[in-house]
Parts: C-alpha cells; structure tokens; sequence
C-alpha cells in the first residue's frame, strides 16, 4: 500500500510510471532503442491493428464508432474486435493503430478518470480529460516512433455547456477539438470523404447514427484493412452515443437496417 | 554523560493507545449496517464536502472516525492500493479481505514505529459473493475485527454498538435500518438528530460495476418521512 506523504497527485498514470515504470505505455523497446520510421518497424506488420474510427457531432451529443476488423499486415487477425469504449459515465473513446498498445491506453484511461474521480470526489471537466488523455498519447511516442502508434478519439459531453465535444490527436499528443465531425485510423480519409457529403450542423441522433455506419460501409469498401457489416456472421460495426443520457450501445438491430439502406442505395445506381 | 530515563516498552505502548483512543472518542460515530440489498454506511457528519465515507472500489467502501487528515490520507492510500491492483491484475481480484489487511498492516507498521500513533479507526466493508457482505474495522494500532450485521467507529462507539446489537437481527429494508442507525446514533446524548443531517451511502448489491452510492439530500428527506 502506497503511504506515502509525497505521493499526493490524483492522478493514476502519474502512480503507474512513478511506481511501476516497466508498465508505463511508450516504453521503448530496448533491442530496438532509438527512433525508427514507423514503416521500417517489423512490429508494424506483426502485430494486430485496428483501423477505422469516426466521431459526429449532433444537436445533444455525439456518436462515435468504430468498424471491428483488425489486421496482421495483409491478414484479417479479428473479425470481432472492439475499437469503441465507454471511459466513464459521460465520455468515450476510440482508438485506432497498434491494438494491443490501444486496448492499454483505453484501460489506463478508464482507470485514470474513475481514479480521479474517487480521490477528489468529483470528475474531471471534458477539458481536463481531453488533456489527460493528450499526455498519455504523447508519453507513447517513443513507441510509436517503433511502430507502435496509438491514435485515439475522443467524446465527452459537456453537462455544464449542454453538448457533445469531439477531439482528436496525433502521435505526438497535439490534443484539437473538432467542432463538427472527424475519421481516422486506415480508412478514416474515406469515412471523412463520406461524412462530408452528407453531413449538415443540427443532425438529429437517428440522422448521425445512419451517416456514421453509412460512412464506415463506406471505408470498408475502399480500405481493405476496414471490415463492413457482416450479416452472416452477425457482425456490425460497433456505435455509442454520448449524449445527456450517458453512454448508449446502439444495438445490432438498430444498424443492420442502416446498412440495408446502405446497399439498396447502391443496387439502385 | 547523563543517561536517558528507562521506560519500559509496555508503557509506551499504553501511553500511546491512550493518546489514540482520547483523539477517536473526541469525534463523532459513524455506523455500518448490512441491509437487505448490501451494505448501508451512516455518519454523523455536520459537514457537507468533508466527507467521512467513501467509495475505494467496484464493491468496496470505506469509512474513517477520528482525526480527518488522517483518515483521508489512509483512504486515498486505499484507493491507490485497490485501482493498481485492478489495473495489474483484474477488477475481481480486488478483495475486501487484501485491503483491510493492508490497512492493518500500515496502521501496526505507525503505531509500533512512529513516535505519534494515527488517531483514527477505519472501516472497510464490502459485498462478498451472493447475499454476503464483509465488515472489517480497523483501530489505531492495527487491530483488525471481522464485524457481522453491524459495525460502529468513532466517538462513543462502544454504547451504540450495545444499542445497536440488541436491536437488529438480520438484514432489513433500507429505511427500517437507517431508522435503527438514527436512533443508535441518538442514544448517545444526540435526541436532535435528523437523518437530513448525515452522510449516508449505500453499496447496492442491485447495482451493475460501481456499487457505491451515496444517499442525496432529497432521498433522505423521503426516507425521514
């Protein structure tokens, strides 16, 4: 048990690298120290990577999603994995790039917002986690100068102003907040191409939550490293809304007719 | 050269226990009960932001009588210890039982070594498997005493314990056993008391992940009826 009078931040990663700094993420890898491009790394290519990830702002909130393939170079490693996570009761993140690193980040993050909330008794601002998480992407670049990128998105809805807010990152934890919508990951120029199209301010849920699978369905289509629907298998990409009412899952059920929407548009050309 | 005073270590030991036990009974009481759906926590708090109880993990809490920078810093040391070890490990290996040992631990670790003891006594209390709860209390010198139904720190905890014993059986309804907490707590001199005044959080076995809550003003004043 930590006593330790010194020891007085609320922060959780501040804890974890002071204590444990083997665990701390953006360790680099010492066989393979010193600053390589990303493309030359062979971790690029040997481990999974997740891909497309999209945020759109509308009146109330924010939907954010994710489609579910990873990749292992020019293998499919996971038909089913998740890209989209709940933080805490009023934010969400999705997380593109190196999976396993990604998977790390989300937990610590999770970890770090709960754990500032039970010691100050009260929750981080959007603001203050936007920033937080900014500083965990920036304490990975060393890994990502190996190959081991993490590019995560963020949503928060902000109770004190009334609305959803969307902020994006580089790998070098350059934290900036998008107004309407953003895609990254793989396909993200895609999905990005696909929202702008469609996109107008003042969405309604229903609205965004159709140009979100529509955007993805999109990407898949001209990104290989993207998975689209997969009615067979029962897999659809994964969609949350973080609104006034929390974080919502958006159900199966309520994407599949999206995507036959999607397909009878394109039959129809 | 002049050489320092003997004193045995027993009456060291005695001196300091005093020393302890006169800062805890100064305060006031805090209460653990286990209801019908966990576990309810009741302290006589006039404060509003110094909080007395606090939630430490997904089904643990906490509650600390005595002195408040003291018991607050042994609560954030709680805190780090549960959230690391979910982090290293998994959320289900935090244990109530690896907590409160932990807090026993450091508090015998300062009694026996630290010139001044902590004047405090803590509570860890969680929701074990099923229907069964735990209740650990914890005092100054690192005793540690697995309590069951009830528990009670700080101030004169003994007479409410007493009290308290004589009247709860088994787990009940959550208004019926704050209304048992309020009248223990009353009995010791305190005829005023109201339930509005005091701290209350629940862990609600009902409750999916974070079991904690705490009681807001509104819901007090329905309960108090």
């Amino acid at each position: 048990m930590v006593f330790d009078p010194e020891q007085l931040g609320s922060s959780f990663y501040d804890l974890l690298i002071t204590q444990y700094p083997h665990l701390s993420p953006g360790r680099p890898i010492p066989w393979t120290a010193g600053p390589s491009h990303a493309d030359a790394s062979p971790l690029a290519a040997a481990v999974p990577h997740g891909t497309t990830i999209l945020a759109i702002r509308y009146a109330g909130g924010v939907v954010i999603a994710g489609d579910r393939r990873a990749t292992e170079g020019y293998q499919i490693s996971g038909r089913r994995i998740e890209k989209v996570y709940k933080v805490d009761d009023w934010s969400a993140m999705a997380i593109a790039g190196a999976a396993g690193p990604c998977l790390d980040m989300v937990r610590l993050f999770q970890t770090e917002l709960e754990h500032y909330e039970k010691l100050e008794g009260t929750p981080l601002s959007v603001d203050g986690k936007a920033n937080k998480l900014a500083q965990m992407v920036k304490g990975n670049l060393p890994s990502a100068f190996q190959g081991l990128i993490v590019i995560p998105l963020f949503a928060g809805y902000d109770a004190r102003q009334r609305e959803g807010r969307i902020f994006k990152y580089d790998i070098a934890g350059g934290r900036y907040e998008e107004t309407d919508y953003h895609a990254t990951g793989s396909g993200g120029k895609d999905a990005k191409t696909a929202i702008k199209q469609y996109y107008k301010s003042g969405l309604n849920e229903h609205e965004a939550i159709g140009l979100a699978v529509e955007a993805l369905c999109n990407a898949a289509e001209e990104d290989v490293a993207t998975g689209g629907p997969d009615p067979n298998r029962g897999i659809y990409p994964t969609v949350k809304t973080v609104s006034a009412a929390g974080i919502v899952d958006v159900p199966s059920e309520r994407i599949a007719p999206f995507y036959t929407a999607f397909l009878e548009k394109r039959r129809e050309r | 050269m002049a050489l320092p005073y003997y004193v045995s270590p027993e009456l060291i030991m005695q001196d300091k226990a005093e020393y302890a036990k006169k800062g805890i009974a100064r305060g006031r009481s805090t209460v653990a009960m286990e209801y019908e759906h966990g576990v309810v926590l009741m302290a006589d708090n006039p404060s509003v932001s110094l909080n007395k109880i606090s939630e430490i993990y997904d089904h643990i809490a906490f509650a600390g009588a005595g002195k408040y920078s003291e018991f607050e810093n042994l609560r954030k040391a709680g805190i780090r210890h549960a959230d690391m070890k979910g982090y290293l490990y998994s959320r289900e290996d935090v244990t109530t039982k690896s907590l409160a040992n932990a807090y026993s631990q450091s508090l015998g670790t300062i009694f026996s070594q630290e010139i001044k003891p902590l004047e405090v006594e803590i509570l860890v209390v969680g929701l074990g498997e099923g229907e069964t709860s735990e209740m650990y209390r914890i005092s100054f010198d690192g005793s540690i005493f697995d309590e069951k139904l009830v528990a009670v720190i700080g101030g004169r905890s003994e007479a409410i314990m007493a009290h308290l014993k004589q009247q709860v059986e088994g787990p009940r309804p959550l208004p019926d056993a704050l209304k048992k907490g309020l009248e223990a707590l009353a009995s010791v001199g305190q005829p005023e008391l109201r339930l509005q005044q005091m701290e209350i959080a629940v862990l609600d076995r009902r409750r999916s992940g974070r079991k904690f809550r705490r009681l807001s003003q509104a819901e007090l004043i329905d309960l108090s009826g």
